[in-house]
């Protein structure tokens, strides 16, 4: 597989390192009343769709950037490619 | 019919036309007291042993394609009982009692063959773990055997104990393991379930399930409504799909597990070595080929196919540890896809839903579960108490922090 980097171009998928799902950027609340259960289904709980999957993908051998790849599970084509910081930011973290 | 050598010669002398279909192909009916969702290893194996073991009547097995056709035709047949942990090396030795009886039992030629499986040592540390291992797998009734570098070279005179990137300073052997002809499992246990009465149903997908105040009253396939008075699934590899029918997420990802086979060769390996440090392993089937597997691609993927790094990676390893298979001609690869549950061990049991079962998240370790795994899973349909070795395979056990992680990888389940 080749992940089209934001920065760098065109990148072999070997040179990153598979991190799960990209929900792993919302943390929930440890403050919320329902925070053993939210984080319990944070930490274990997984859609594990067979179809599009936005999923993180760390450029460990790289620039070491995290990023936010959507990719199809059944055919492992990849429809776009973004910094894990622009999502974080867009989804209202501040880094 | 019941095979024997007796019948082989009968059918010899008289043109090979006695024999029959080894399992009958039924139209579904309208209900049944259990379904088994899954015609692979796990669910065949559970329908045999609700049938003969635990005396339940009107069983259906449910396969969208055809029996065997998924993971149990998809690995590389070894089966072991060298697991660490109080949860699991129980219902690995029972699997393994069970594999050294099943051929008798379900009177099928499975071709079990235990010619043993040695793990590889090269450090200090793996040794003193492989001490540890051994010991836990001898309480539990297994057998292990710990081998010096001098026993390892007067067995496995080709490994190379001097001056290798990973020298061998020995090894923990389990006699007991070995290899199975996968496919004549899925036949097997189909054969024997169809004699107790079971309903093999192919090409039948279950494409959702009736589940009405909290209970689960059957399920709809493309061959319409089929009711049940309890369903279990048994998927592995696509649970996280069949699962999202009832609204369920599980804790799981789907990953490509890669699996090799060269050439036939005459007899160059005994038994099953595994080089750990090297992400390697590798037997010998009985025609010859060279069946040999690594690591997990690492990313979810349902595409039954991997990836060259990965073909390159286990290749590497095979290289070197055994060179002269390097002129091997490779003749067959393919993946296949596991249920990566959150801490490397299985599920087998009840969901929130009232007469809904579920047994998946085998990561790469199904095959050698089968029998115990259908065992278990017959055991907790019948009985709606989990069997006394499958205790610890709970769906609360990652709320309630009780994970069986062999690997102490923690959450990641690509790392398992």
């Amino acid at each position: 597989m080749i992940i089209d980097h934001p920065l760098l171009g065109p990148r072999d998928s070997s040179e990153f390192t598979y991190m799960g799902d990209a929900k792993l950027i919302d943390r929930p609340d440890p403050d919320a009343d329902t925070a053993a259960r939210d984080f319990y289904e944070y930490g274990y709980l997984r859609d594990n769709p067979a179809g599009w999957h936005d999923e993180l993908w760390f450029h460990e051998a790289g620039d070491r950037s995290w990023l936010v790849v959507t990719r199809n599970t059944l055919t492992h084509e990849i429809s776009k490619v973004q910094l894990a910081r622009d999502v974080a930011r867009n989804r209202g973290r501040s880094k | 019919m019941r095979y024997s050598g007796f019948k082989v010669i009968k059918e010899a002398l008289t043109g090979h036309k006695g024999w029959t279909p080894a399992w009958r192909d039924p139209a579904p009916q309208a209900h049944y007291d259990i379904i088994i969702i899954g015609g692979g290893g796990h669910g065949l194996a559970t329908a045999y042993y609700l049938a003969k073991e635990y005396k339940q009547k009107r069983i259906a097995v449910l396969e969208k394609g055809w029996i065997g056709g998924g993971n149990v035709g998809r690995n590389t047949t070894i089966i072991r009982s060298n697991y660490l942990l109080d949860g699991n090396e129980p219902f690995y030795e029972f699997s393994l009692k069970l594999w050294e009886g099943l051929e008798q039992d379900f009177n099928y030629n499975a071709m079990v063959s235990q010619r043993g499986i040695l793990n590889l040592i090269h450090t200090d540390a793996q040794r003193d773990a492989f001490i540890r291992r051994g010991n836990a797998m001898i309480l539990n009734g297994a057998d292990a055997e710990l081998l010096s570098t001098e026993q390892i070279k007067a067995r496995y005179p080709f490994l190379n104990t001097e001056d290798a990137r990973f020298p061998i300073k020995g090894g923990l052997a389990q006699h007991r393991g070995g290899t199975v002809r996968h496919d004549a499992v899925a036949w097997g246990y189909a054969r024997g379930a169809d004699s107790h009465g079971v309903d093999i149903i192919q090409n039948c997908e279950v494409t959702g399930f009736r589940i009405e105040n909290g209970k689960c009253l059957g399920v709809e396939t493309s061959k319409g409504f089929i009711g049940a008075g309890k369903v279990g699934c048994a998927v592995a590899g696509s649970s996280s799909r069949l699962m999202a029918r009832a609204d369920m997420r599980l804790p799981m990802e789907s990953h490509v597990l890669q699996a090799f086979v060269s050439e036939g060769l005459k007899p160059v390996l005994p038994g099953v070595i595994t080089f750990g440090a090297g992400h390697f392993y590798c037997s010998q089937s009985d025609k010859g080929g060279l069946v040999f597997g690594g690591d997990l691609d690492g990313y979810n993927s349902y595409a039954q196919r991997g990836n060259l790094p990965v073909v390159e990676d286990v290749c590497e390893g095979g290289m070197a540890i055994f060179p002269s298979f390097g002129r091997a001609r490779l003749l067959r690869m393919w993946g296949g896809i596991m249920d990566m549950s959150m801490d490397g061990s299985p599920i087998i049991d009840r969901t929130h839903i009232d007469g809904l079962y579920f047994n998946g998240g085998w990561c790469y370790g199904g095959f050698k579960a089968t029998p115990a795994s259908g065992f278990c899973f017959a055991h907790l349909l019948a009985t709606d108490a989990p069997h006394p070795t499958a205790t610890a395979y709970r769906f609360d056990r990652f709320e309630k922090g009780l994970m069986i992680d062999e690997k102490g990888m923690g959450n990641q389940p690509n790392l398992h």
